[in-house]
């Protein structure tokens, strides 16, 4: 990234749905795209501005980015497009709206993302087989917690890790859960809760699963000289970074470190900060796992020994890294980075409440996918 | 009636599941520049060249990884439940998907060494899979 771009672009409406209440009201007569639309609609007042001021538009998950244009009645855009469903886009919508706004493509861009996943019963594996999965659906091989769980088999053979390993990070996110209102599970789990909870695709337990859930997110971005006369304080984007590991398999060969040291490097450059710098961190957690690996790979804890590093209390609240404070995808509702993204937002604001880091100033987002992206956010 | 997910032949992979109905892993590999690779794809990920044949692997390998299966996602395999699939590297380098059969997860380790052995599933469609090395 240029360095001239840090803190140009700011993210200045965050909107998200009521994640519990909609889990406990399952409709499939609800859309994904009535879902963005509601998120949008707190969005804009979040940043106090018009509909109309939005002149840059990015989807994902809903069906069309057209018949969602259409139904805002923003027919007249400057920039339009829609990204695929996967949670790794969550990170690569924001990339592409701090290069819209810094490009003067467009000035104010909004990223909406409605997931209808609960109601319309997404079972996220044995799907239709595809020219890519078959050689794996043969074998009842499907849903990426599978390919999460044969990867870290393999993480714990090398090193050490044993059972119970992940139980420090599904704890956390119960934890966290518990102090937002809007998370569906708000009861904490002990070790032993997470110890005897079924296994789905074993090595993995059910409380390693993100939780399907229907919902929407937005964000609204724009320049920073304008951020500053909005309604909120902006957060700034200080940096932000991507590299990709797509393989076959969709934890690779190493657990995505190569790949997560490469974001690290640049992400950590660009901004001028290091890890030691971070006051809160939300991190992609599809599965557990792949929050230990992030730690590893953006250089939090040591290679390998993540696990340990996790286990003495350093990602709660109040530890030295507090990670995924509003529950994340285990606690608080699975919308594929999206509302991670506006926890950031929440935090670096003060807007938090119980669940709130004292004087957060700069928080990291991190995934760890196929796609890996990271941004450094701040505030003044 | 086999009712487990199957593959869709065409023409990257036709010789492939050939070779697996003649008892053989069959891999492509680039006539222009030797690359070998997994899955089959019509074009090789190395030097792009179209030319792709086809060179029979060892059928040895080892377990990089397995897991137990305890939901089912496809309705063939919901009478198996709980069951074991694995990732194999294969001595040609490749990871290919299969499972291990004639062994329990117990017995199992990351870089045990396994050997092919095939299970014909259907007239045109035979599966390799591995059992834990003699």
């Amino acid at each position: 990234m240029l360095p001239e771009l840090r803190d140009k672009v700011a993210i200045v409406g965050v909107g998200t749905t009521p994640f519990g209440q909609l889990y406990r009201n399952a409709d499939p007569g609800r859309t994904a795209t009535d879902l963005a639309i509601d998120a949008f609609r707190a969005a804009l007042a979040d940043a106090g501005l018009r509909k109309d001021e939005v002149d840059g538009l990015i989807t994902s998950r809903v069906p069309h980015y057209g018949r969602t244009a259409v139904r805002l009645g923003l027919n007249n855009l400057r920039f339009v497009n829609q990204l695929e469903g996967g949670g790794r886009s969550s990170g690569v919508a924001v990339q592409w709206a701090m290069l819209l706004i810094a490009s003067g493509m467009a000035e104010t861009v909004a990223l909406l993302y409605g997931n209808d996943g609960r109601s319309a019963a997404m079972k996220y594996g044995g799907e239709d087989v595809g020219e890519e999965a078959q050689y794996d659906n043969v074998y009842g091989i499907t849903s990426p917690g599978a390919a999460v769980g044969l990867a870290w088999r393999r993480y714990q053979h090398l090193y050490g890790a044993p059972d119970g390993a992940l139980a420090p990070v599904a704890v956390n996110n119960r934890r966290n859960g518990a102090l937002n209102p809007d998370a569906v599970l708000r009861k904490p789990i002990t070790r032993e809760d997470y110890l005897n909870s079924p296994f789905i695709t074993e090595p993995l337990r059910l409380l390693d699963y993100c939780l399907i859930n229907d919902g929407g997110v937005a964000l609204i971005l724009t320049s920073a000289e304008r951020a500053r006369s909005l309604a909120k304080p902006p957060v700034y984007i200080t940096a932000t970074a991507q590299a990709t590991d797509l393989h076959q398999e969709y934890a690779g060969h190493d657990f995505f470190y190569s790949a997560c040291s490469e974001v690290a490097r640049r992400v950590y450059t660009a901004a001028g900060l290091g890890p030691a710098d971070i006051d809160v961190a939300e991190i992609y957690d599809n599965f557990t796992p792949v929050v230990l690996w992030s730690l590893e790979g953006f250089g939090f804890a040591p290679r390998g020994e993540s696990w340990r590093w996790a286990a003495d209390g350093r990602i709660e609240l109040g530890g030295e890294l507090p990670v995924n404070t509003s529950g994340g995808h285990t606690a608080e509702s699975y919308m594929q980075g999206w509302a991670l993204h506006a926890e950031a937002v929440r935090q670096l604001r003060g807007e938090s409440g119980e669940r709130q880091v004292k004087d957060a100033r700069i928080a990291q987002y991190i995934c760890a996918a196929p796609i890996i992206t990271s941004h450094i956010l701040r505030t003044d | 009636m086999y009712d487990k997910p199957l593959p869709v032949i065409d023409r990257s992979n036709q010789a492939y599941w050939e070779g697996c109905r003649a008892g053989k892993i069959l891999l492509p590999r680039c006539e222009d520049c030797g690359r070998t690779w997994f899955p089959p794809s019509g074009n090789c990920p190395g030097c792009l060249s179209r030319r792709v044949a086809w060179t029979p692997a060892s059928g040895r390998g080892r377990v990089w990884s397995w897991n137990v299966f305890h939901r089912a996602y496809f309705p063939g395999f919901a009478s198996e439940v709980p069951y074991l699939t694995a990732l194999i590297e294969l001595a040609e380098g490749p990871l290919m998907a299969s499972t291990i059969v004639g062994a329990a997860p117990e017995d199992l380790r990351c870089d045990l060494p396994v050997e092919v052995t095939f299970d014909q599933v259907t007239d045109e469609i035979t599966l390799p899979k591995f059992r834990i090395a003699r």
